[in-house]
């Protein structure tokens, strides 16, 4: 078994090889560079220094999901093409779920991951281990964030947060749930591609062809149209 | 013997999803497109965002029919020629980065095509291109007159500047209540009418093979204002003879001329608006019948944007050594001229 992991979602780019018992290679940068250009040199250098052979690999395993369309769509076409033409399984995971499962395995209680989402919104859900299995407690979802703030106040748990784009809204949820918020150390914010391929080893392999990134949002466009045809009717 | 040598194109800068293979730069073996024309429809023209995202949910299964076609393994593929530019980055990035995996996968050659590159090619499909040759390519995005002593080397000697013929073709539509995308509509409609309407055509200065449409549009649209306040009827084909003529007029008058100070053997027309019947007819006339010119024109299949255009052009730009890395990145600003010195 030799899982190639791919994440471009978000600012950090991360590609890992796992066989399931051991991390054989990972590569992250957080960095505001061109995924486009880097990507598939940095699969290739880490396939050479792992002396692997595209035809080694087993299964792709892809962060589908929210984050920066374009970036998505990078990760997305790649792992769709290499699946394809390699004849392996092809496995999405949300990219907020590979946030939570690394900080949240050693943690008793709620994770909520973010991505920021500009004009005040977040990408988010939450998540949590029970009985050592993880679990999705709030699907993702776009929203403000001091709308999920004041609903996670009800709760009145205490909620980690983990994500690089932390500094734009801590005062926000600091504001509003007080002590009730935690928060992961940088460290634990690049998303880890080795993570990825992890949550993704023991999932069967989706239908190659319909394979879409989980945009979460409609593009505006088409939102609008539906709008404006709903008033027709 | 020669081995056959066998190029995939791979075609994603605007709302056609499409791949293809070529065998030896000239014969079609497979060239599947998508379009997504029937999406965009509803918002009167090509929305970037969705573009985009129907690229991702059919380029594995356009690759997957093109390979079936052709009924080919990879291993069987020379090189992999994918558009770089210009066009929508976004729709660009799902092709190029698509065919940086195959290449990668297979261990096969990458070439980056400039899509105009990739529909003068398109005509060395339907015969073998003679140089020195000037090419007419005229579609939504471009209007161009590109000269060419040698395969792969580019000149652009006359460009549009404002707007292309068929963002014109696209405007005028609209002003005439035509549905997007309005070039095929104007054509049909021209064929009705006549052109009784004075219409405005831009020549610009002396010696000038630019291009400049915007005028004739704004022209276009102030004839309708006008008469409506009048409370006159136009007859819209009428009005669409009389634009049609405007356009095919200086397009016809500034290929002749450029096809006479730089002596060229063929004229070749390329590009989406190649479909027009009317540019088709005009130019059929001004060259069929001169002595030492070759008049090419593909079939409608081949001017829309396609992927075999791209393989075509992949293939002469395989042959002179020209590769791309894994790097390979979309430009939505390539130049043409870049395939000049990478030979
Ligand atoms: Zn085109």
């Amino acid at each position: 078994m030799k899982i190639l992991a791919i994440d471009t979602s978000n600012y950090a780019l991360g590609i890992a090889v796992i066989d399931g018992e051991k991390v054989i290679g990972e590569y992250i940068t957080n960095v505001k560079k061109n995924h486009s250009i880097r990507v598939m040199p940095s699969i290739e250098r880490l396939l050479l220094d792992c002396d692997l052979k595209p035809a080694d690999l087993t299964k792709i395993v892809v962060a589908k999901g929210p984050g920066s369309y374009t970036g998505v769509r990078i990760g997305v076409t790649i792992a769709k093409t290499l699946a394809w033409t390699l004849n392996i399984p092809l496995v999405g995971v949300s990219s907020l779920a590979i946030l939570a499962s690394s900080v949240g395995r050693y943690y008793q209680g709620s994770v909520s991951p973010l991505f920021d989402a500009r004009r005040g919104q977040i990408y988010t859900g939450l998540y949590r281990y029970e009985d050592a299995k993880f679990t999705t407690s709030v699907e993702d979802q776009i929203l403000l964030a001091k709308d999920w703030a004041a609903q996670l106040k009800e709760s009145s748990e205490p909620i980690l947060f983990v994500g690089n784009d932390l500094p734009l809204h801590k005062s926000t949820l600091t504001d509003i749930l007080g002590s009730q918020a935690l928060f992961a150390e940088i460290t634990e914010h690049n998303p880890r591609p080795a993570e990825l391929a992890l949550l993704g080893t023991d999932m069967e392999g989706e239908e190659i062809h319909s394979f879409v990134p989980n945009y979460i949002r409609l593009a505006e466009a088409e939102s609008k149209w539906l709008e404006a045809n709903k008033l027709k009717d | 013997m020669k081995k056959d040598q066998y190029i995939m194109g791979i075609e994603t800068s605007c709302d056609e999803t499409a791949v293809a293979i070529v065998k030896n730069g000239r014969e079609i073996v497979a060239n599947v497109v998508a379009s997504q024309i029937e999406s965009h429809k509803r918002f009167g023209g090509v929305v970037p965002e969705i573009a985009s995202r129907h690229h991702v949910e059919q380029l594995t299964v356009v690759l997957e029919e093109a390979m079936e076609k052709a009924n080919l393994h990879f291993s069987d593929i020379d090189a992999i020629a994918v558009t770089e530019g210009p066009g929508l980055v976004g729709a660009l990035l799902i092709g190029v980065n698509s065919a940086k995996a195959l290449a990668f996968a297979h261990g096969i050659p990458l070439i980056g095509v400039h899509h105009i590159a990739g529909h003068i090619y398109a005509n060395r499909i339907v015969t073998e291109m003679k140089f020195p040759l000037l090419a007419l390519v005229v579609s939504g995005g471009h209007t161009e007159l590109v000269y060419m002593k040698e395969h792969g080397h580019f000149e652009v000697i006359g460009e549009t500047r404002d707007d292309a013929a068929g963002e014109a073709y696209d405007k005028v539509a609209r002003t005439l209540n035509l549905p997007y995308p309005g070039g095929p509509h104007i054509d049909r409609l021209a064929q009705e009418g006549e052109a009784t309407i004075d219409l405005p055509r831009a020549w610009l200065e002396e010696g000038s093979y630019d291009f400049s449409f915007s005028g004739l549009k704004s022209a276009v649209i102030n004839t309708v204002h006008n008469a409506e306040q009048r409370g006159e009827n136009i007859a819209p084909e009428n009005l669409a003879a009389s634009f049609q003529q405007s356009v095919i007029d200086v397009l016809v008058k500034k290929t002749a001329l450029a096809v006479k100070e730089y002596k060229v053997k063929q004229v070749l027309l390329a590009g989406g608006v190649a479909a027009n019947k009317g540019l088709r007819a005009a130019l059929e006339q001004e060259f069929q019948q001169v002595e030492g010119i070759d008049l090419v024109i593909p079939p409608l299949s081949l001017c829309t944007d396609n992927a075999a255009m791209i393989a075509s052009a992949g293939s002469i730009f395989f042959e002179k050594g020209q590769r791309a890395q894994l790097s390979l990145n979309a430009n939505p600003g390539l130049d043409i001229t870049t395939h000049n010195y990478q030979q």
